[in-house]
């Protein structure tokens, strides 16, 4: 079985946030940093990955080698396939192993379409606010985990009234609105929820409603992360004073948009092409005003 | 007599080479048509989920027939009302949901993890 996890290196110096592929024994500059992980999918069994539970152990045994311990982990959602309680228990049981102070979770729809977010809050919704929205601070940094995988609407486009797309919420953007209030605008944000806060594909309904009254919350503060999963592989942008980065799946790929009739994993991938199937990615270097920067490579 | 030979020949000659002409055609047909039997049912009453959609999207019954879903994507998906009055729940890879719809009228559903996927029952 080909490696086919992956977790992104984000190391914050001076508000300037940049990430790096993570790669073993990989030197660490002063600051601190963390690591984003997504779409675990503990549960399918398919093609092209009959092994979601070893290609997340090796992605957390990654996180366990790197030099510089991570300040914690952040998994953004879809952290079991069927939002099975042996799932949730599998993925909890891995995860413990990596080395750090805490991991922080948001949920993909396949986490809470079932049971509307019961099994996930249980394991882990303690400290979270709402129906499981949270933030915390670190080192300078204030951090966001918004939900929008709750209450999808029923969407195809034709009149009948719904997008199809990821759901923050009135009452979550109540709560975020009160959430940054006090903060400076220097302070660096990071926003981190399942799917994507910038519409992607409407076709495939990979976009947030609402998320522009989100993001019009946080336009006086001059550097904004948004970090989200859901897509299965890198895409980037950045708008003002936003950067918006997705991260690959632990599990498998999905395919770009525009290239397949519909979304879901790319099946027809040999196990010892995966890897660098999963290395083929959009990677951009962007310097913005406010000193905003990322930096991606490719897993091979 | 000759003739006749030679026209019995030029007869055989053609049959087989029609023969040859609508077996690879067949063949052509069969490799091509394969996936979409994947799509189609055979039960009037069933609705196939296949590749991120319901097919038909529209099925018109009558009060009383009781309607199937059946998924053949690999990607876990629902039938779910829009107004709730009935969900399949999880529905793996083969799993199939059944339900019986006696009050004419409507029925707007969609797939509660992929929401662009909508479908409707119309029961007269």
């Amino acid at each position: 079985m080909a490696w086919a996890g992956t977790g992104v290196v984000w190391a914050m110096n001076g508000g300037l946030l940049s990430s790096t592929e993570l790669v073993l024994g990989a030197k660490r500059k002063p600051g601190f940093n963390f690591i984003q992980i997504s779409d675990s999918h503990i549960g399918f069994n398919k093609d092209p990955n009959h092994e979601v539970t070893k290609t997340l152990q090796e992605a957390v045994d990654k996180i366990n080698a790197l030099e510089d311990a991570p300040a914690f982990v952040i998994h953004t959602g879809d952290i079991t396939h069927l939002s099975r309680a042996e799932e949730f228990d599998t993925a909890a049981q891995i995860l413990k192993g990596i080395k750090t102070s805490r991991v922080f979770y948001v949920p993909g729809e396949h986490d809470v379409f079932t049971d509307d977010g019961q099994l996930y809050r249980e394991r882990f919704g303690a400290g979270t606010q709402g129906l499981g929205w949270q933030s915390f601070d670190y080192d300078g940094v204030h951090f966001i985990g918004l939900i929008n995988v709750l209450n999808l609407k029923q969407g195809s486009g034709t009149g009948l009234g719904g997008s199809g797309f990821g759901q923050l919420g009135q009452e979550q953007l109540a709560w975020m609105k009160d959430d940054v209030r006090g903060l400076s605008s220097s302070t660096p944000v990071v926003v981190f929820a399942h799917i994507p806060l910038w519409t992607i594909s409407a076709e495939w309904g990979w976009g947030t409603d609402e998320s522009e009254q989100a993001l019009s919350l946080l336009k006086r503060f001059g550097s904004v992360t948004v970090l989200n999963g859901h897509v299965h592989q890198i895409l980037q942008k950045v708008e003002g004073n936003v950067m918006f980065h997705t991260a690959r799946s632990t599990a498998f790929p999905q395919p770009a948009p525009g290239t397949a009739p519909a979304p879901g994993p790319i099946k027809d991938v040999p196990a010892d092409k995966l890897r660098s199937m999963l290395g083929l990615t959009d990677v951009r270097y962007v310097g913005s005003g406010n000193q905003l920067a990322v930096v991606d490579s490719t897993l091979v | 007599m000759l003739n006749r030979w030679r026209l019995k020949l030029a007869l055989i000659l053609t049959l087989a080479i029609c023969a040859v002409a609508v077996a690879s055609h067949e063949s052509h047909m069969k490799m091509h048509s394969a996936p979409r039997t994947n799509n189609v049912s055979a039960n009037p009453n069933e609705v196939v989920i296949a590749n991120f959609s319901f097919e038909p999207a529209t099925l018109t019954v009558k009060a009383g027939t009781t309607v199937t879903w059946v998924n053949h994507d690999d990607e876990p998906h629902t039938a779910t009302a829009t107004d709730k009055r009935f969900n399949s729940k999880t529905l793996d890879n083969g799993d199939r949901f059944s339900q019986e719809f006696n009050a004419p009228g409507v029925y707007n559903y969609y797939c509660a993890l992929h929401p662009k996927m909508t479908g409707k029952i119309i029961v007269k």
